[in-house]
């Protein structure tokens, strides 16, 4: 297919406002009679709170509004399951850092100092640092729902009887994995500005991924009509995962300016960013996974154990996430998965780019490294020989759709010299090789139900200007150019005549949130149905002036012609102008839902997907084997992408996936520490600071070399996948594996630093097992599997009886 | 001790302009800028040094401006990214940095221009090593850098040319 636009490189279309510093995040705005907020948080990571004594700090001159939690007896939280969260805390903390008072000021100054007066009476609890401490001590619990004791999700799934399968297999593989949590780190502080606009109603304006979920917890929190509050996303400076969540802050500003009738700007300090967290959960984990000796799985026994800080969030999700792509790319004819997610008193963890699955896929990867060096294969053979089908069914009942894993695999070995490098570079260098796959967005919706996930409204009047409307929102991602893009090919126009208006809740239809990579897919289709309203209109007009059909009328380069004589032709603008007389005002809209997954047993939901993309990679590395310290100089990617919609930006977010990826195996890690007793004993953020959280700088980060796979897939707009997501995932696995290459050390744990290299190093030269990574598992009271036959076992998708189903093997 | 005034007044010259401000004398040069100018290309991502989202340039070099005090900028040619295009047309930086994907998010763009500016002022031709070097001060979280570097390549090309 042949593309005006689609597919070519160009400057995005917000790129001009970006690079002269016009675009506004949140912060930027300030409104007439503008006052600031600020939190008073725990010093505790968890106690009861006995009193809170305002007095002091609202009589401090320049002082407006003091709240507590007593404003907000309404709990709120992402998930309809997890509505767990208050905008202050009333009665308990469960976190250093959870919000207990807000106060709102002429100026951040006066605000803090007036925190320094509001006096908070706690009694302190036994605190639970880990998901092991969590299940040892189910008394006090930090929440009264959730499974049991400190366990907040535990669930069980077999698709086809594993031990069976594991048993008649020529190897079992036993390996137990650990993957520290980390944060997203967007470089924008989350900021809200709230205010009563001209009719009375409640507008925030306000850093988040989703305006869509946060204008529903808002009504619902506030116990107004959604229809009295308007919620714009302002451009994200970055989000990753951590503005999915609605934020304390963004309750308590809104509630301030209801009560003041003033506007209420709030902008979390960096400190605080670190608070709000939401980021990548620590998961412990475990594999049993079978092959054959030829290297084909068998089967697979998956338990992992999550961390997930004080709250609900996306945990649900994040939990099935720990589990449900696994058998997405490789094929797997049994698969069990237990996952367990507890609270602790932590910043609660939700999700993070590629929520939930970058964890087991650093095992699965570097447990197939493992089985290949046994077999004496090479890894990439290994992967090649099973990578699963296109059109085909997962034993957990995905539908997998177009599938560009292959040839991922086979550029990724070209392009970085696979062949000659694995086992043959020489002591201290190395080469590794990981695959991914990730979601072209969630099948359902975090909340149920059964409407539009993505909506899009266009205005074209005889101008020739075309209005696009949509409710997703720019993270940097580059939504709006894709938006653009996408309208600008289906009208055969420059994407510089199209205006895009999105992520406010008052003017744009509803599209679900910039998450689980759903934007491109969702949106575009939405985008090109409405497109394709609005061109059956053109056609029909102009069909009529050029005398010919309309389905032989063609758009392209601002031009509406016959097909059969190219000179029989007008403008684009005369062509709307032409419509516009023929039906009146000229608008349409488009919407988008998923197809229905053929899953049927409970928890079916999550993990279907229209189309998932695939990555394979390969990382180079020298290891020094007397510091431990790991360089890259070089990695290779290569991404099926179905589409590039435009290749400058798909290019950048594999790049820049990568490069999170790399921080993560490298450095990246959100961890907690014990004040000494004389301090007060409480668990806190060991590096809250841009400084002692390492990212990688300019100077850390290697070359990526990147080929965008394009093989275009029938469910998405144009063909395009997603890219946001998925390449960030085989980074991790892959440096592991080409440390192991480098120095014959296997470092299970994430981050790989030197002084766990360093540490497997001295073991290895001690004649010990090479390898740094979790010793144990703990005993997790997981619950009997909900046992499903997989598509080749006769099943249908529901839930059977286990000895039924063995008897029908 | 003489008492700290609650607002001092002074002319500080951004961007070519002598612009006469009144603020509290606590206030960072980032703070006016953003607060009191109603400048807020300038971005911040830590106020505490570490970041580098707040550079601007003084005297000609990157500084970062949550970490000096306005008082201190009287007198100083300070140059933002409000100054950076030349009329209704871009500087080839930033229009490299919006054609070739220097710019993400657009969150750390400002900081990265201005440090870029003044790599290109000194050094007309640097080397990628050079680049790397220049903006190791400047933290990114969406591009892995590479496009940042690219767009810094093509706009030194550009401004080559130009200079020919
Ligand atoms: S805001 Fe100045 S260095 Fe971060
Ligand atoms: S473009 Fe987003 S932080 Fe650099």
């Amino acid at each position: 297919m042949k593309f005006d636009t689609i597919g070519k490189p160009r400057r995005r279309v917000d790129g001009r406002a970006k690079a002269t510093g016009q675009l506004r995040f949140a912060d930027d705005l300030a409104l007439p009679r503008m006052l600031h907020c600020k939190l008073l948080r725990s010093p505790h990571p968890h106690a009861q709170i006995e009193s809170i004594d305002v007095s002091r700090a609202e009589k401090h001159p320049g002082v407006h509004l003091v709240l507590t939690g007593e404003q907000f007896p309404i709990p709120y939280g992402i998930m309809p399951v997890a509505q767990d969260e208050h905008a202050l805390a009333r009665e308990r903390v469960r976190f250093v850092g959870d919000p207990v008072a807000a106060v709102v000021a002429t100026d951040e100054q006066t605000a803090g100092a007036a925190l320094g007066l509001i006096e908070v009476k706690y009694r302190p609890l036994a605190t639970i640092a880990s998901p092991e401490e969590a299940l040892a001590t189910p008394e006090p619990r930090i929440h009264d729902y959730g499974e049991q004791g400190n366990i907040h999700r535990n669930q069980s799934y077999e698709f086809g009887d594993v031990d069976q399968a594991l048993a008649k297999s020529d190897h079992v593989f036993e390996d137990l994995f650990f993957y520290e949590g980390n944060t997203h780190l967007a470089m924008e502080q989350q900021a809200s500005l709230a205010s009563i606009e001209g009719d009375g109603k409640l507008l925030i304006q306000t850093s988040t991924q989703n305006p869509h979920y946060l204008h529903r917890q808002l009504a619902r929190v506030l116990q107004m009509p959604a229809a009295h509050i308007r919620v714009i996303a302002t451009p994200n400076g970055g989000g990753f995962g951590g503005k999915c969540d609605p934020g304390n802050h963004e309750f308590v500003v809104c509630k301030a300016a209801l009560i003041l009738g003033r506007p209420v700007k709030i902008c979390l300090n960096r400190e605080e960013v670190f608070y709000q967290h939401r980021g990548r959960h620590p998961v412990l984990m475990k594999f049993r996974t079978g092959v054959t000796k030829d290297g084909r799985l068998t089967a697979m026994h998956l338990q992992t154990l999550l961390d997930g800080g004080a709250y609900g969030s996306h945990g649900p999700a994040s939990t099935f996430y720990t589990g449900v792509l696994t058998p997405v790319t490789y094929e797997l004819p049994r698969f069990k998965f237990e996952a367990c997610r507890t609270f602790t008193n932590k910043p609660a963890c939700g999700p993070k780019r590629g929520h939930g699955t970058p964890q087991p896929r650093f095992g699965q990867e570097v447990q197939l490294d493992k089985i290949a060096e046994k077999l004496g294969l090479d890894p990439a053979e290994l992967r090649l020989n099973m990578v699963t089908k296109a059109d085909s069914l997962t034993a957990s009942w995905l539908h997998i759709g177009s599938t560009g894993l292959a040839e991922c695999i086979r550029k990724v070995v070209e392009m970085s010299g696979w062949k000659d490098k694995h086992r043959k570079l020489p002591p201290g260098r190395g080469v590794g090789l990981a695959c991914s796959t990730y979601m072209c967005g969630a099948g359902v919706s975090i909340y149920w139900n059964k409407l539009p996930h993505s909506g899009v409204q266009l205005l074209l009047d005889r101008s020739g200007q075309v209005t696009v409307y949509c409710g997703a929102t720019e993270l940097g991602q580059g939504s709006d150019d894709v938006l653009a893009a996408l309208i600008a090919e289906a009208l055969g126009i420059d994407p510089s005549f199209i205006r895009c208006v999105t992520g406010d809740t008052a003017t744009t239809p509803i599209d679900l949130g910039s998450y689980s990579s759903r934007v491109t897919i969702m949106m575009g289709n939405a985008a090109l149905q409405a497109a394709g309203r609005v061109r059956e209109q053109l056609a029909a007009a102009a069909a009529e002036q050029l005398d010919t059909l309309p389905e032989r009328v063609r758009f392209s380069q601002g031009r509406v012609y016959a097909a059969e004589d190219p000179n029989k032709a007008m403008s684009f603008v005369e062509a709307v102008a032409l419509a516009e007389g023929k039906f009146g005002t000229l608008g349409a809209v488009g919407s988008y839902s998923p197809p229905k997954a053929p899953g049927r047993y409970k928890g079916a939901g999550v993990g279907p997907s229209p189309a998932y993309s695939f990555s394979a990679c390969v990382v180079e590395t020298e290891v020094d084997p007397a510091t431990g310290w790991i360089t890259v100089p070089k990695i290779w990617i290569a991404h099926d992408i179905g589409q590039a919609i435009n290749p400058v930006l798909a290019r950048g977010q594999v790049i820049g996936g990568v490069y999170m990826g790399l921080g993560e195996a490298l450095m990246e890690e959100q961890v907690f520490r014990r004040l000494p007793a004389k301090l007060s004993g409480a668990l806190v953020h060991r590096t809250p600071s841009l400084l002692e959280y390492k990212s990688l700088t300019s100077l850390d980060m290697p070359e990526v070399e990147v080929a965008l796979i394009e093989d275009p897939d029938p469910n998405c707009p144009y063909g395009a996948k997603e890219v946001g997501q998925g390449p960030l995932l085989p980074v991790m696995p892959a440096l592991a594996n080409a440390v192991f290459d480098a120095v014959g050390v296997r470092i299970d744990e994430v981050p790989i630093t030197p002084d766990k290299v360093l540490h497997a190093l001295e073991k290895k030269a001690k004649g010990e097992a090479p390898r740094v990574g979790p010793e144990s598992f703990p005993a997790v009271p997981y619950p009997a599997p909900i046992f499903v036959l997989p598509p080749w076992e006769d099943g249908d998708g529901n839930e059977v009886k286990k000895n039924d189903a063995s008897a029908v093997v | 001790m003489s008492a700290v005034p609650d607002r001092v007044h002074m002319t500080l010259r951004v961007n070519g302009e002598d612009l006469p401000v009144s603020f509290a004398p606590y206030k960072t040069l980032l703070e006016v800028l953003r607060e009191d100018l109603n400048l807020t290309g300038t971005k911040h991502g830590c106020e505490l040094g570490e970041c580098g989202a707040c550079a601007v340039l003084v005297d000609g070099e990157p500084l970062l401006s949550c970490l000096e005090l306005a008082v201190e900028c009287e007198g100083r040619e300070i140059q933002t990214v409000e100054g950076l295009a030349r009329g209704n047309e871009l500087h080839p930086l930033q229009a490299a940095f919006a054609d070739v994907g220097g710019s993400q998010c657009g969150y750390c763009t400002s900081g990265m221009l201005m440090t870029a500016k003044a790599l290109l002022e000194r050094e007309p031709a640097p080397s990628r090593e050079r680049i790397k070097e220049a903006i190791a001060g400047n933290l990114c979280r969406c591009t892995g850098y590479q496009q940042i570097w690219e767009s810094i390549e093509q706009a030194a090309r550009v401004m080559r040319e130009e200079r020919e």
